[in-house]
């Protein structure tokens, strides 16, 4: 490659080369992958971003970031959930600790949690969608004065599928208000049963000075978000977390589009007064 | 070598059609690889040229929705063509590039390695709907926060040596678009081609400093008011002869207040969905990426291919694709084209080509279904 051709060749473009320095199996298909840079790091990641994380020679897909780096780790780590559900993601399951995989990003808006401060802060997630809003816990308890309510509503398919149970355990103790519930129960739980909407009606905040962040699939997304909006938090500050087909990250391959957004770019996070009538169309 | 012509500032030029062979080798000399028209399989296609014998002369185009044949001119203008097949998307963002390639270092890591170093182009014969074209993809690919380095690659260092149309094709509707079929800026050099008895020549005005710098190498003569007068009349002649006119509403606010519209599912009882209109497209900018593997495992590549929103997979989804119906996926299409290109580009993703009427095997006319539509909520409003 010359040099004039390089030096327009970012993290944007070629995958820089990490290595899986731990890997946590967090349920049966789901693992949570600690990265660290191997020849330079891409920019700093913030809650909300994703990366393209590639499996050389079987391909490459959009993955959020799932955790903050501690404050005491001054290299730049990256966190990443992903669950196993076909070929690419499969493979990125399967890397062990020492696999070199390739990463591009930081790409897409952020939850941008700090607009929240002065605010109670309503997280709710469904299924694997509680990867993308973990870092959103984790930075409003580094900074936990400046919120007000933290309250967290979680939904898994069933008891096992439920990711991070130790965080749980940790920022219940912190003080969050922790819900959980499942569709189908196991022998031995005594939480709730039903779908994760259906939390918000019971939950402690002030909906006049809330700010809502949700991520899940996108019927849950709406029910939730109407659920929030019924309780009198504005549209415009309940933010969603939108998945499409992205090839690139980067605003160049055109499949991530809904209507006059494209998501890699004006997304993945979107205000829901912006996604409603979009999300209302179907097939759009 | 004829007396050259000392070329000041936007003087025009006439040369002669004869001076074309020394343009192709002074295009050469400076390092370019040239492209531009030629006939091919029954079409004019852009093609890498070796010599100016290679251009289409005498040869002209009939079209409709439908339909595109080649018909022998009385002339032998070589430029009297309108827009075929292939555009200038086919060598900026070609069909299939590799992105780049990456082998395994014995410690596991990957190193990799960025595409080829591509060649210098000079893109002969771009029509004011092709320039614009360009632009649009210049905005798409390269004015965003992310600049894509292979398009740029590809894209910087061009030579653009544009001709305007003086023979508008009946798909063509630039005019009413507002890209032609005069060429504004973005050109090096502009030509304007002028066969009648007094000869066969161009008028040529520079638009750069690397565009009169070519000019100058050729033998040329400082265009008289009479030569100005008749490129601007021919041109002129040409906006008054679109064979089509796209309608004069707020595209943006007639498409997002007809999402719902029931006539996509008229759109969809012709439409075969078989994507030809997004590959014509000179705007159409989506691809998809394919990684592939040697046997070993250590060296892998990446690749980028068109996609086309008719493509049933073009928004798979984990569990299924977003788009399944025709009519979804002809209102993504036509909605981008010519409203939310607007929200995410500032600009028309159309420029009036005319080629997705042409090539279309159903026949189907984004004016005509721009028309339709108006006409419906001109009814229910
Ligand atoms: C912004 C964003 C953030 C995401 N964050 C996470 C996360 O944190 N954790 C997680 O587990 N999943 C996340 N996903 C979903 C994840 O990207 C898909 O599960 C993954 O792309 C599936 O690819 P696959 O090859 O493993 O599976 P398959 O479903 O078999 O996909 C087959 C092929 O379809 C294509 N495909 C399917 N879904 C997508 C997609 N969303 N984008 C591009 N191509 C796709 C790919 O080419 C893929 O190889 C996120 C998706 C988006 C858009
Ligand atoms: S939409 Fe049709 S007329 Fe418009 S630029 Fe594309 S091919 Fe040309
Ligand atoms: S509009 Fe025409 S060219 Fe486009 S997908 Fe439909 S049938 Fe094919």
């Amino acid at each position: 490659m010359s040099t004039s051709l390089a030096s327009r060749v970012t993290g944007a473009e070629l995958p820089l080369p990490y290595r899986v320095i731990a890997r946590h199996a967090d349920t049966d298909d789901t693992v949570t992958l600690e990265l660290a840079y191997e020849t330079a790091p891409l920019p700093a990641f913030a809650p909300g971003q994703f990366a393209m994380l590639t499996a050389y020679g079987i391909g490459e897909v959009p993955i959020s970031l799932s955790g903050l780096p501690a404050p005491h780790e001054t290299a730049r780590r990256l966190t990443h959930t992903l669950r196993a559900v076909g070929a690419v993601t499969r493979a990125l399951h399967a890397a062990g600790p020492g696999t070199v995989i390739g990463v591009r990003g930081p790409f897409g808006t952020t939850w941008d949690v700090p607009s929240a401060a002065g605010h109670d802060v309503v997280v709710v997630a469904g299924g694997i969608g509680l990867a993308p809003v973990r870092p959103i816990v984790q930075a409003v308890l580094a900074e936990r004065d400046r919120y007000g309510e933290v309250v967290l509503l979680v939904g898994a398919r069933t008891p096992a599928d439920l990711l991070y149970r130790d965080d749980l355990d940790r920022w219940a103790a912190a003080g969050v208000q922790v819900g959980v519930t499942v569709d189908r129960p196991a022998e031995g739980w005594n939480g709730h049963v039903g779908v994760v909407p259906a939390l918000v009606a019971s939950a402690r905040f002030r909906p006049g000075r809330s700010v809502g962040f949700v991520c899940g699939p996108e019927v849950m997304m709406r029910f939730t978000a109407r659920a929030l909006t019924d309780r009198g938090v504005p549209a415009s500050r309940v933010r969603v977390s939108l998945e499409r087909n992205m090839r690139c990250g980067a605003g160049w391959c055109g499949h991530c589009q809904l209507g006059p957004l494209l998501l890699c770019r004006d997304g993945p996070v979107v205000d829901y007064a912006r996604a409603e009538p979009l999300l209302d169309v179907r097939e759009l | 070598m004829t007396a050259t012509t000392d070329v000041s500032a936007n003087q025009p030029v006439l040369i002669d059609v004869s001076a074309l062979a020394l343009l192709f080798e002074t295009l050469r000399e400076q390092g370019y690889t040239v492209v531009g028209p030629t006939v091919r399989d029954g079409a004019v296609v852009t093609a890498v040229l070796d010599s100016a014998d290679q251009l289409p002369y005498g040869v002209g185009v009939e079209t409709e929705a439908g339909r595109y044949r080649l018909r022998d001119r009385a002339d032998r203008a070589a430029f009297a063509h309108s827009a075929g097949p292939q555009s200038w998307k086919n060598v900026l963002l070609p069909a299939r590039t590799r992105r780049w390639s990456a082998d395994r270092s014995p410690d596991g890591t990957m190193v990799v390695s960025g595409p080829d170093e591509p060649r210098r182009y000079a893109l002969l014969g771009v029509r004011a709907c092709d320039l614009a074209a360009i632009g649009v993809l210049d905005r798409v690919l390269a004015g965003g926060r992310h600049t894509d380095p292979v398009y740029a690659g590809r894209r910087d260092g061009n030579l653009i040596i544009a001709v305007e149309c003086t023979e508008p094709g009946a798909t063509c509707f630039c005019a009413s678009m507002g890209t032609g079929p005069q060429c504004g800026a973005g050109f090096d050099l502009a030509m304007t081609e002028l066969v009648d008895d007094d000869g066969h020549r161009f008028l040529v005005r520079a638009g750069t400093p690397a565009g009169a710098g070519i000019l100058a190498a050729l033998p040329g003569r400082p265009a008289g008011p009479a030569s100005v007068g008749q490129a601007r009349d021919a041109v002129a002649a040409a906006a008054a002869r679109m064979g089509r006119t796209m309608p004069a509403v707020n595209l943006p606010g007639l498409l997002a207040a007809n999402r719902q519209s029931p006539h996509w599912d008229d759109v969809a009882s012709r439409c075969l969905t078989c994507g030809n209109c997004t590959m014509v497209c000179p705007t159409c900018f989506c691809t998809s990426t394919e990684d592939v593997t040697d046997l070993t495992g250590d060296h892998a590549e990446r690749w980028q291919r068109w996609a086309s929103c008719f493509d049933l997979d073009f928004s798979y989804l984990h569990g299924g694709s977003v788009r399944t119906s025709g009519q979804a996926r002809y209102r993504q299409w036509i909605s981008h084209k010519l409203g939310t290109w607007h929200d995410q580009f500032g600009m028309s993703g159309c420029v009036g080509c005319g080629r997705c009427i042409a090539w279309c095997p159903a026949g189907i006319d984004l004016t005509q279904e721009v028309d339709a539509l108006a006409a419906a909520a001109a009814v229910t409003s």
